[in-house]
């Protein structure tokens, strides 16, 4: 086929700034692709980067929609809500959440959020957009390989939607699915065809992770432009490096551990399943063990935190230095505490395991390599107040939303100090101390990292701007409502309230919360309907929103911003221009602007970074 | 239909407010888009301060509010060290929180962009990074130095003199054993399990299960100032033994039998007149997800002097006596007593067992 001879001729020539080139030979322009082919099977970085980003919308409003009943639920345990019939069918006959599909519903909150939104969603769509245009080059080392990896996502996605609607539901056995319960049936009703269809949908997303991840570090690698060496990448390149590099090495782990448990499920394997009996019967299985499975599952698990905090951390970085009319503070600070939170992210899984009954020598290892990792945090923390020290602050809805990230990132991070130290853990474990923890600083925290790329990126993504007064009352809503629905459930959590329970009311011990449970529930689904005016703001601005109208809109320096406000497969008519300094020049150019983009040579007697 | 409607309003709402939102962006045109953007920037950092301000009135209020609610009164002696390690963390991180969101809203406020505001070049300077990495690491070495000798402390070897009860989960219930007068459990296998008669597979051919006593209600007594060491497993899934009010959590996992022990030091009457709550009870909670029932699965635990508990345990009979299968010839210490009472006691575990 004619146009994929083109496509695959763009990249590979993409160090092409100093090769003599024929310009006709990249303007794709001028070849008419069928829809099917520009729109769909794309191998265009931009347009799957689209399709990542639309995808973990859909799968966002899902999820969050999930967490509105089981809200409700926790919420109102005394009350029924007959429109929650109307979406969930037996599930909640006469308007009553049954106990079997509250479960279902916080598993497949969990699972989607973490793996379908702030994984495929974030990494997908940034990674796409942004790792051949801010190196410079015209799309990503293998562009099948990278449409591959959507189509393995949309396979995943579409085993996960399936599993919902199965009479037993879809799996229930917490986004963890610890074995034996999500092993047998017996168990549970959730581990019947549910959790088959969870495994599978999960096996081909770790086959989309793999293909994005590899075709995103051999990007990095190999194909920056001209004069971009390592040290003159933005942060957000950095970020979403080391975020391929985590997801490539522990992934396939996690496959493992999937895999094993398929064949405890349907072949006789007796890898996490020893002397059970259930159902009226004792199994044959002996010898297997149980913690094995979190061992696996932790060591994606904890590095998976991280796949999804780090790009939120490069795209703060960069749009915190864009709006404050400075560079980042400690370029190379920031590089090696990310680094440094790579390294530790695969050495701390086993503080999600401190009660399972491990030998306490192991445990205190890790409570020294977890709490190790609050030092590079740290030191991006400080880095990130320093550099909107003494800026010239632009509050734009993405800069809001850097700052919110930085605000969340801080406080989450704090009560993780808590939880990493084991002796504290003990009473903490499991509550919703935990719950809080970490929607604070992986969930919201990185949706607003998301956010805030979103909104910086739009005009870029589809030369119009999304709507800056929307945006405010997005920001204002949500940030106010992560806390308000957040903060409080640490003192429920530091009183011992568990996590995963369905109602409270019969505990002598948890039962006076229920009017602070029910306070959470209203903010969140303020919230909910907050986040569907983005979702409105984002789709309507595609068609409606204003035109962008000059090529720079932001006064950014890094390399997207030299390209055409609607930019062809191939990102640059032209040539691919050559980088000369570091992405970070924030300064006078001697002209009345206040920054350098990286394609403009050092002047005579000016000191490169 | 409603529900047609409900949703033709809500999106009716939608496009009104992107409708006023998109008029904002015209009369930014006409009114001269700088004037307007500096405006909006005066506004929103306004709007942070606010919100600052709010966010720690609303904390203090809170805190405040829940201060009694939080850390329950701790009933063991590591608890007590919890809970002034988990006060000295909450000052370490509080200080922090606030220092740094105050700093984060202050510098937003500060450094909004105004028309003669030039910025400062400020790329790196090592001893910064030096300084707020050290300290960070400084910090962090204290807290796992406290945290390490009190997680070692609690996780040593029970004392030779601890109580030793067994501690089982199912779905969606505790059972507890315990040892009798032999002071000894009696080995089980999960081959032998049988609900109606012998709930925990116990081996009948071991002479230390003859007087092993199981509570099905989940009933763990105590022994107050008496240090006790739990042996926790599970029948099925993993579960979790929960104490919240002695800091404690272990899971039982099917095929592993791990441990726990404490001494616990307040009796249930005490802590009924602490807490002035007359219904107080120490509740066991499931603290890892087991199922449709996971947030049913409660156990009591009675903490009482050793007069009341010797008391207590005097009515209890062992399991066998209920439940083994007909005496075999080679089981000779089942006190003749309780033949008598044999299918009366019967009778009752069936109706527990029913109810569950």
């Amino acid at each position: 086929m004619n146009h994929e001879e083109i496509i695959i001729d763009g990249p590979n020539i993409a160090h092409g700034a100093d090769v003599p080139t024929d310009h006709h030979a990249h303007d794709h322009e001028h070849h008419e692709q069928h829809f099917v082919w520009k729109y769909i099977f794309s191998q265009d970085h931009k347009v799957i980067s689209k399709q990542f980003l639309i995808t973990g919308i859909i799968w966002a409003v899902i999820g969050a929609l999930f967490s509105v009943f089981f809200r409700l639920q926790l919420g109102f345990p005394d009350s029924t809500f007959p429109i929650m019939e109307k979406f969930l069918g037996d599930w909640a006959k006469g308007g009553k959440l049954s106990p079997e599909f509250y479960y279902a519903l916080i598993t497949m909150h969990g699972t989607i959020l973490v793996f379908f939104v702030l994984t495929a969603g974030l990494s997908g769509t940034f990674a796409n957009l942004l790792i051949p245009f801010q190196v410079g080059a015209r799309d990503m080392a293998s562009p099948f390989m990278n449409m591959l990896s959507y189509w393995f996502f949309f396979a995943a996605s579409i085993f996960m939607f399936v599993s919902l609607f199965v009479e037993t539901g879809p799996a229930s056995g917490g986004w963890t699915t610890y074995p034996p319960l999500s092993a047998l049936k017996e168990a549970s009703i959730g581990s019947g065809v549910g959790m088959d269809l969870w495994l599978i949908g999960m096996a081909l997303f770790v086959v989309s992770s793999l293909l994005g991840g590899l075709n995103y570090i051999s990007t990095v690698l190999n194909m920056r432009t001209k004069g971009m060496t390592m040290t003159r990448l933005p942060l957000t390149i950095w970020a979403l490096f080391f975020t391929a590099v985590l997801g490539v090495l522990s992934f396939p782990v996690l496959f493992s551990g999937l895999v094993l448990l398929i064949f405890d499920r349907n072949f006789g394997t007796s890898f996490y399943l020893s002397e059970i009996f259930i159902g009226g019967k004792a199994l044959p299985h002996i010898g297997g063990s149980a913690i094995l499975y979190q061992h696996l599952f932790w060591f994606l698990g904890h590095p998976e935190v991280y796949i999804i905090m780090l790009p939120g951390m490069g795209m703060a970085s960069e749009i915190l230095a864009t709006y404050s009319r400075k560079p980042i503070f400690g370029y190379f600070a920031m590089i090696i505490s990310l680094i440094g939170i790579t390294l530790l992210a695969f050495l701390v899984w086993a503080h999600h395991m401190f009660v399972t009954g491990m030998s306490p020598f192991l445990g205190s290892i890790f409570v020294l390599l977890t709490l190790l990792i609050a030092v590079p945090s740290a030191v991006k923390v400080f880095n990130w107040l320093t550099t909107i020290w003494r800026g010239n602050i632009r509050f734009t809805p993405a800069m809001l939303f850097a700052l919110g990230f930085v605000s969340l990132f801080i406080s989450g991070g704090l009560t993780g100090i808590f939880l990493g130290n084991s002796f504290l853990d003990l009473h903490l474990h499991d509550t919703y101390f935990v719950v809080a923890h970490f929607h604070i600083v992986m969930g919201v925290s990185a949706f607003f990292g998301m956010f805030a790329g979103i909104y910086h990126w739009f005009p870029k993504m589809f030369g119009r701007f999304m709507n800056a007064t929307l945006g405010y009352i997005h920001f204002f809503i949500t940030f106010a409502g992560a806390y308000l629905i957040f903060w409080p459930m640490h003192y429920e959590g530091i009183a011992g309230m568990p996590r995963r329970y369905y109602d409270y009311s019969a505990w002598e011990t948890f039962k006076h919360f229920q009017s602070l449970n029910a306070f959470i529930s209203i903010v969140a689904i303020i919230v909910f309907f907050a986040q569907l005016l983005f979702v409105f703001n984002f789709f309507v601005s595609i068609f409606r929103g204003r035109k962008v109208t000059t090529m720079n809109p932001w006064g950014a320096t890094t390399l997207e911003w030299t390209t055409p406000i609607n930019p062809g497969h191939g990102n640059w008519p032209g040539e691919i221009p050559e980088v000369h300094r570091w992405p970070y020049d924030y300064k006078d150019d001697g002209n009345g602007n206040d920054f350098v983009p990286q394609t403009v040579p050092l002047r005579p007697g000016e000191e490169a970074h | 239909m409603s529900a047609l409607i409900t949703l033709t309003l809500i999106i009716l709402v939608f496009v009104i407010i992107y409708q006023i939102s998109k008029a904002s962006e015209y009369t930014a045109v006409i009114r001269g888009e700088e004037k307007v953007k500096l405006q909006t920037n005066r506004t929103i950092a306004w709007l942070l301060v606010i919100f600052f301000v709010l966010g720690i009135y609303g904390i203090w209020m809170c805190n405040d509010y829940f201060k009694d609610k939080m850390l329950p009164v701790a009933a063991c002696e590591s608890g007590v060290h919890y809970d002034s390690m988990f006060n000295m963390t909450l000052l370490v991180t509080g200080i922090v929180f606030f220092a740094t969101q105050a700093v984060l809203f202050w510098f937003a406020f500060r450094y909004q962009s105004t028309e003669k505001r030039t910025t400062f070049f400020f790329p790196h300077n090592n001893k910064l990074e030096i300084i707020w990495t050290t300290i960070p690491a400084i910090a962090m070495a204290i807290l796992v130095a406290i945290g390490l000798k009190n997680w070692f402390n609690t996780t040593s070897d029970a004392p030779a003199n601890a109580q030793i009860v067994e501690v089982v989960g199912k779905q969606f219930n505790w059972l507890i054993r315990y040892p009798g007068k032999d002071g000894e459990l009696g080995k089980r296998s999960f081959r032998n399990i049988d609900d109606a008669t012998n709930i925990l597979g116990l081996d009948w051919n071991d002479k230390h299960n003859a007087d092993d006593i199981i509570a099905q209600n989940g009933e763990l007594h105590m022994v107050v100032n008496k240090p006790i060491k739990l042996l926790i497993g599970s029948r099925d899934v993993i579960h979790d033994v929960g104490l919240v009010h002695f800091r404690m959590k272990m899971d039982a996992v099917p095929g592993i039998t791990t441990t726990m022990w404490f001494t616990p030091t307040i009796t249930t009457d005490s802590m009924k007149q602490i807490t002035g709550n007359p219904d107080f009870v120490y509740e066991i909670s499931c603290d890892q997800m087991c199922g449709k029932g996971h947030y049913s699965m409660r156990g009591t635990i009675i903490v009482q002097t050793q007069a009341d508990y010797d008391k207590w345990m005097a009515t209890q009979q062992p399991y066998y006596v209920a439940n083994a299968p007909t005496p075999a010839p080679g089981q000779p210490s089942i006190p003749a007593t309780a033949d008598t009472s044999k299918t009366a006691v019967k009778a009752e575990t069936t109706k527990a067992i029913t109810m569950k």
